[in-house]
Order: structure tokens, then sequence, then C-alpha cells
């Protein structure tokens, strides 16, 4: 645990430093499009963490492993957050991008909806007071939400250019300079460690409910206590 | 007993439940006329703006009448008991939640195609989209049933599963109320459609296939 830490802060403060100060400001968006060294590394944890908690879903679904379980649903509040994430950072980027907090973007849609799938896993695991059938039935819904994410993706991306106002045209997105795409790596590696450090420390928690009533649990808060 | 036949069973018990209790019959699609009148009332009469978002009204409110419905899919059927015993029966019991998720849209799914004529003539929707706002209906409505149906078969065993049941399914709706609003939009305006009939065409037969699987493992999981 420690030294995921240190591997985090190893890739989070050069990331930042390289992409507060070295890169270069963009020449149309000025500084503020250096919000992307959250946003987008945010926006892919959130699709990744959606396909991890599917497949550990789908290992606990067919092989029983109670761990599988516990890291699928801690994964569901992790994506979660970042989702909400790189929403309010993308309505913040926004706002004096496009002058407006929210446009019904294809991108921003799809998102919106994925929080949505996110929130239905996790107010379904915790409806269901028997926790280990509450994790079936959430991997359940976690592989149903897999195959139907790129089927809602393209419809709203296709309901999107169909509906393209003339209010807002998307930036085209200039071929991006090294000095920034280093510390935009950088960054997505580092929250791929601080996902790794939240989930292990959701799981831990969640284990340790579980498992309140059996022996090893007791003796070791009971040591703990001492 | 083949499995055709435990199909077609399933399908006729269901039926002959639906028609001794018809106020399940009627209450979804009261519900459905109920919401149409609320729009009038809320964004005002203009009869340009009403024809503008008739397609998506009359879309969003069967969306919201389809999800009301799901509950009884397996309600009776869980309190009951009977489901337990469809689901020891030998026959595969994703074909037998098929057969009651078809018997269940043809009584809440199918009288919403019946009445929407009469409330799109209401909002003023041009008379070259009337039709192919039935045809959507006829490809979308089943699919709101076989994707609720599991939705539903995760809530079914809980006490409060009402607004979980929307939060789980009503994001998963969202491809058909897209393109299916969507081709009664265009058809209004006169440009081809066939696009989005296709896709509605793909995501019925898709969700036929696949719906039932997770919809039987859930109802198995629900049951335990």
């Amino acid at each position: 645990m420690p030294w995921l830490v240190i591997i985090f802060l190893l890739l989070l403060l050069p990331g930042l430093y390289g992409g507060l100060y070295l890169a270069p400001p963009d020449y149309q968006q000025g500084d503020s499009y250096r919000i992307i060294y959250i946003h987008v590394p945010s926006a892919w944890m959130s699709l990744f963490i959606y396909m991890v908690m599917a497949v550990t879903g789908a290992i606990g679904l067919i092989w029983r492993i109670k761990l599988a379980e516990i890291m699928s649903i801690s994964s569901a509040s992790v994506g979660a957050c970042f989702t909400f994430i790189a929403l309010v950072t993308g309505s913040l980027w926004g706002k004096p991008m496009w002058g407006t907090w929210w446009v019904w973007d294809a991108r921003l849609t799809s998102e919106l909806i994925l929080l949505f799938l996110y929130l239905g896993v996790i107010g379904l695991y915790g409806a269901i007071d028997d926790k280990r059938m509450a994790s079936k039935a959430v991997a359940i819904l976690a592989l149903v939400g897999v195959v139907n994410i790129p089927i809602i993706h393209y419809s709203v991306v296709w309901w999107n250019t169909l509906h393209q106002g003339p209010t807002v045209t998307k930036m085209d997105k200039p071929s991006i300079h090294v000095s920034m795409l280093i510390p935009l790596l950088l960054m997505a590696l580092a929250f791929k460690f601080y996902y790794l450090i939240a989930v292990i420390q959701r799981a831990r928690i969640e284990l340790l409910t579980r498992e309140r009533n059996s022996q090893w649990v007791k003796t070791m808060v009971s040591e703990n206590d001492q | 007993m083949s499995l055709t036949n435990a199909f077609f069973a399933i399908i006729r018990r269901d039926l002959v439940l639906a028609l001794r209790r018809r106020s399940e019959i009627a209450n979804p699609l009261l519900f459905f006329v109920l919401v149409i009148t609320l729009f009038p009332l809320g964004i005002g009469a203009q009869p340009q703006l009403l024809s503008a978002i008739a397609p998506g009204i009359i879309w969003v409110s069967a969306l919201l009448a389809a999800m009301l419905s799901l509950d009884s899919l397996f309600r009776s059927d869980f309190d009951d008991g009977s489901l337990e015993q469809i689901l020891l029966s030998p026959h595969p019991a994703s074909v037998l939640v098929l057969g009651k998720i078809i018997a269940h849209w043809l009584v809440t799914g199918l009288p919403l195609l019946i009445i929407a004529p009469l409330l799109a003539i209401f909002l003023g929707l041009p008379s070259q989209s009337i039709g192919i706002l039935l045809l959507t209906l006829l490809l979308g409505t089943p699919v709101l049933s076989l994707i609720g149906a599991i939705g539903v078969a995760l809530t079914v065993g809980l006490r409060r599963g009402g607004m979980i049941l929307s939060l789980l399914v009503l994001p998963l709706y969202v491809p058909v109320l897209i393109f299916a609003s969507n081709a009664v939009d265009m058809a209004g305006s006169g440009l081809p459609i066939h696009a989005q009939i296709n896709i509605l065409i793909a995501i019925l037969l898709l969700t036929l296939v696949l719906a039932p699987w997770p919809t039987a493992a859930a109802l198995k999981m629900s049951m335990s």
C-alpha cells in the first residue's frame, strides 16, 4: 500500500508540474485547456473502471470468488466519482470555451448516461440486504450495461449528428504536442494508481464489513484495540 | 410436455390471468393518456410547438408507461410461488421467461399502439408520421418489455424496488427512445427513415435473443 502511494505521487507530481507549468499554453484556448490533465484521465478511467467492474463481476458470478465480487462493487463508487469529475471538469471547461455549462454533445450525454448506469449499480447493491446476492445482481446488471454501452454511445453520437445545431461547433482537435502529451500520459497512469489505492481501501472495508461476524475479523479488531 | 407447448401454455396462462384482472391492462394505458395530456397544459398549447415535440412526448410517455407496468410482470407470480415452479420446471427458464414477457407485452405494450394514433392527432402530429409512429411503437415497445424484464427480475425480491427499477431501466432505454422518436420526427419532414427503422429492428432482434438469459439468471438469483 505505501508503495502504491509512492508510485502514485511519483507519477502525479511530475504530471501536474509538466501539465501546469512546463506545457506551453494552447494557441487557441490559452491556459484553460490545462483542465484536460484532470478531465481526460478521469473520462478514460470512467470507462476503464466500468470494464473492470463488469469483468470482476463476471468472474464472481461464474466462479463464485468472493474477492472478485468485492472488487467489482468497490470499483463502482470509484468509477462513479471519476465519471462525476469528468462531467464537472468538462462543464467547467465548457463555460469559457463554449460559453455554456452544458451542451447536449454526444460525449457529454453518453458520459452522463454512464454516470446513471454507475448509480444504478450502486443503488441496486444498497437495496439488497444479502450482500452475496447483491453482488450477483450487480454483476448481471454490469454485464447488461457492457453490452449496452456501445449501443448507447453510438445512438447518442448518431442522435447528436442529426440534431447538431449551429450554436456550438466543436473545436478541431489539433494534433497534441509532445510537451502536452507526456504530462497527460503521466496523469493517466497516476489516476490508474489512484484507482488501485482507492479500490483496495474500499475492498478492505467491504471485506471486513461482510465478514464482521467471523472469528478472524474479531481477533483482528480486538488486537487493534489494545 | 414439449418446450413449445410449455412456451405457449405460459403465454396463454398469463393472458387469461390478465383478462381476469382488467385494471392492470387499463392502468398503464390511462397513465399514458394522462401524461400526454399534461404536456400541453405544462408548456402551452401552441399547435406548432406541440406538433414539433409530439414524437418525443409520445415516446417518453410510452417509456414511462412501459416502466410502470413492469412491476406486474413477475410480482404476482413471485408472491404466490408459481415463479418458483416455473424455474423448477425441466424446460430452460429463459424460454419460459420469454413467454411471460411476450404475454406481458401483449397486455401492456400492444394497447399503447391502439391508443397512440388518437393522441398523435391530439398533439397535431403530421398525418404522414402517424403510421411511422405506430411502426416504431410496434418495434420499440417489445424492446422496452424485454430490457425492463431484466431490471424487474433483479428487483422483484425487494420490498421497495420501484425507484431502483427506474434507475436501472431508464438509461438502457435511451437508444430506443433516440431512434424511435427520431424516425417519427424525420417522417414528419418527409425524410427517409430506413436507417432508424433498420436499427430498431436490429435492437429488437438483439434483445429478443439476449435479454431472456440475464432475466432468467436474475430471477434464479432473486428466488434463492
